[in-house]
């Protein structure tokens, strides 16, 4: 009974719901996106570096986990790693920041392709000349380039040499000592990729590097691709928990307009409601319950737009950006949109379950 | 008590307070009305003929006096004492016939029962209402969709759908014609006679005021006739 009377208010202003609920749907999806992009990007980087085909990683000391540091270490290193028991290879590479999150990578490709199986090539091939580049295939969608095309970077003109699959290293490669005579770091890297003989020998190589590079971060590919995660980007949930509180009190005060509206108009309703003998809580309950109606529609809006966004950027921004989608965080979103919208019904459901069935019949 | 009387009235007295200004809407009402009464309430406006009735319906405190209807004294209830009371013991119908406008008229007279916690399919009692109301083809349309006399026949049916006590009516025909006037009062005679429904009405009208067994008069809050 009371459910009707619930879906047939709900009805009785189309527009109306369907803004609360379209609103409800953009808070919602303003979760979702932001938890997925930061989730997303941080996997890609993880699987970027997995893709290396590395067991350990030595960075240079005081250097940030996910920091775009450019090259401080020595390419010495890489001679010394190489002479360590059990390491098989080690491979120097340098990052360089370019804009925002996109930077460039330079490597030796010779001895990359020695640790990591080399580059799967969708078009083009292989560096040939001091002026070319790889770029994946998430960079050349977003940049619309192919192999030939030309790109211009750090104040010069690129030619695609190939297009590679997305997941090793980097989306724009190019030989190493070419990035560090344009960055004038003659001599310099930012970090050693090492490969050991066997699995079970990392343990005991990460140990006898501890002891001897005192001070330097070296991880095991396992523990660097676990510490890639929001907790351990300094800042970034700090931001999340700002965007989500914004996107609470979107939701709280669409809901809070929305229903205190209703309440207004529905004053005569709810009088008549009232002299009938209805509760206060009686008449929270039918408000409540629109809420609650609006907030699970707007969730389910909200997960499809979810996927909207992750189309629109892999449509137009792979290679910047990376969304996940979060089923983990479907409920979360849902119960937050869920409780800003409660907030938001609780002040005009109050008036309304106070209201004077006399004052509301005699209402026009 | 020598008659089984279901409203004794004593004494009864109202004051609105608007800011500063007292409102004697009610200055010593007495009034007895036998069970199974159709009573009539005469009166010029303004003479607190619908104050009486909101204290009666529980819709409203009084300021002093006894309220005794169905054995409740009326004046000692708490707010969600006299809703409760508003559920079973009182039909209400306006003169703004009132029926929710979101709502067929089966569904609003569903919903009186629902709030009274009464929630049956198949009710019995449902269909005869029904069926004595003459409304039976017209329950799945909206309020919107029915003339004033159907919307109006419609709210005595959602009056009496919780066998109230007592049904108030106050200037039921005033927003219909003559004749859709007379059918309602018609049906409140059948109700009173056919079921013993104690009804007060309030008119202005002294051809609605014929159809009652009794009419008392009210002035200045007051009632000015009150013969038996
Ligand atoms: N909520 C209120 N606040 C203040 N004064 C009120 C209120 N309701 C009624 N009054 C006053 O109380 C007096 C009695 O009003 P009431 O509505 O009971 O009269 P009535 O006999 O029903 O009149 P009518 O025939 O016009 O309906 C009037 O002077 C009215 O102005
Ligand atoms: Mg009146």
């Amino acid at each position: 009974m009371v459910n009707k009377l619930v879906l047939e208010n709900l009805k009785h202003r189309p527009v109306r719901t369907a803004l609360s609920i379209l609103a409800i749907g953009i808070e919602v999806t303003m979760m979702l996106t932001l938890v997925g992009l930061s989730r997303g990007m941080l996997a890609d980087v993880a699987r970027r570096a997995r893709g290396v085909g590395a067991d350990i990683v030595v960075r240079p000391p005081g250097t940030s986990l996910i920091g775009l540091s450019s090259a401080p270490m020595s390419e010495k290193m890489v001679d010394f790693l190489r002479r360590q028991p059990h390491v098989t290879h080690a491979v120097g590479s340098m990052t360089h920041p370019l804009s925002g999150v996109t930077t460039i990578t330079g490597i030796r490709l010779d001895e990359f392709d020695q640790i990591s199986g080399g580059f799967k090539y969708l078009e083009g091939g292989p560096i040939r000349n001091r002026d070319e580049i790889i770029v994946d295939r998430y960079y050349a969608r977003q940049n619309n380039l192919h192999a030939g095309s030309t790109i211009q970077l750090l104040n010069r003109t690129w030619r695609v040499a190939g297009v590679v699959e997305e997941g090793k290293l980097a989306r724009l490669v190019i030989p190493l000592d070419v990035l560090q005579e344009l960055t004038a770091n003659p001599g310099k890297i930012s970090q050693v990729w090492v490969k050991v003989d066997d699995p079970a020998n990392i343990p005991k190589v990460i140990a006898s590097l501890k002891e001897q590079l005192k001070g330097y971060p070296i991880y095991s590919m396992e523990e660097l691709t676990s510490l890639i995660s929001v907790n351990n980007v300094p800042g970034l949930k700090a931001f999340i928990t700002v965007i989500i509180l914004l996107a609470i009190v979107v939701g709280f005060l669409v809901v809070f307009l929305s229903m205190y509206t209703a309440v207004l108009e529905r004053t005569r309703e709810i009088g008549i409601l009232k002299a009938l003998g209805a509760s206060p809580l009686y008449v929270l309950n039918i408000l409540f319950r629109e809420t609650v109606l609006l907030a699970l529609a707007g969730t389910v809006l909200g997960i499809l737009f979810s996927y909207g966004t992750r189309w629109v950027i892999m449509r137009w921004a792979p290679a910047s950006l990376t969304q996940m989608i979060v089923p983990d965080w479907w409920a979360i979103a849902g119960a937050i949109a869920l409780g800003g919208a409660l907030l938001g019904a609780s002040y005009p459901g109050w008036r309304a379950a106070r209201q004077d069935p006399i004052e509301a019949l005699a209402y026009e | 008590m020598s008659e089984d009387l279901i409203i004794r009235v004593r004494d009864l007295r109202k004051i609105y307070r608007v800011g500063e200004v007292e409102v004697h809407a009610l200055r010593g009402v007495n009034l007895d009305v036998p069970r199974g009464e159709f009573l009539c309430v005469a009166g010029p406006s303004g003479s607190g003929k619908s104050t009486l009735f909101h204290i009666l319906g529980g819709l409203l405190a009084p300021t002093s006096g006894t309220v005794i209807v169905d054995g409740h004294d009326l004046s000692k209830l708490t707010d969600s004492q006299r809703t409760a009371l508003r559920r079973r013991m009182v039909g209400f119908v306006f003169q703004k016939f009132n029926l929710l406008p979101t709502l067929t008229a089966y569904d609003n007279i569903a919903i009186a029962r629902h709030i009274a916690g009464r929630n049956q399919d198949n009710d019995p009692w449902f269909r005869q209402v029904v069926e004595l109301l003459g409304i039976a083809d017209r329950l799945h349309h909206k309020p919107s969709k029915l003339s004033g006399g159907e919307q109006q026949r419609v709210a005595i049916a959602r009056a009496i759908i919780n066998h109230p006590a007592i049904l108030l009516a106050d200037e039921p025909t005033g927003n219909l014609d003559s004749q859709n006037s007379a059918a309602v009062l018609k049906i409140l005679r059948d109700l009173n006679e056919r079921l013993g429904q104690t009804i007060l009405l309030i008119t202005h009208d002294p051809v609605v005021a014929s159809y009652a067994h009794r009419v008392v008069h009210m002035l200045d809050g007051r009632i000015v006739d009150a013969e038996s």
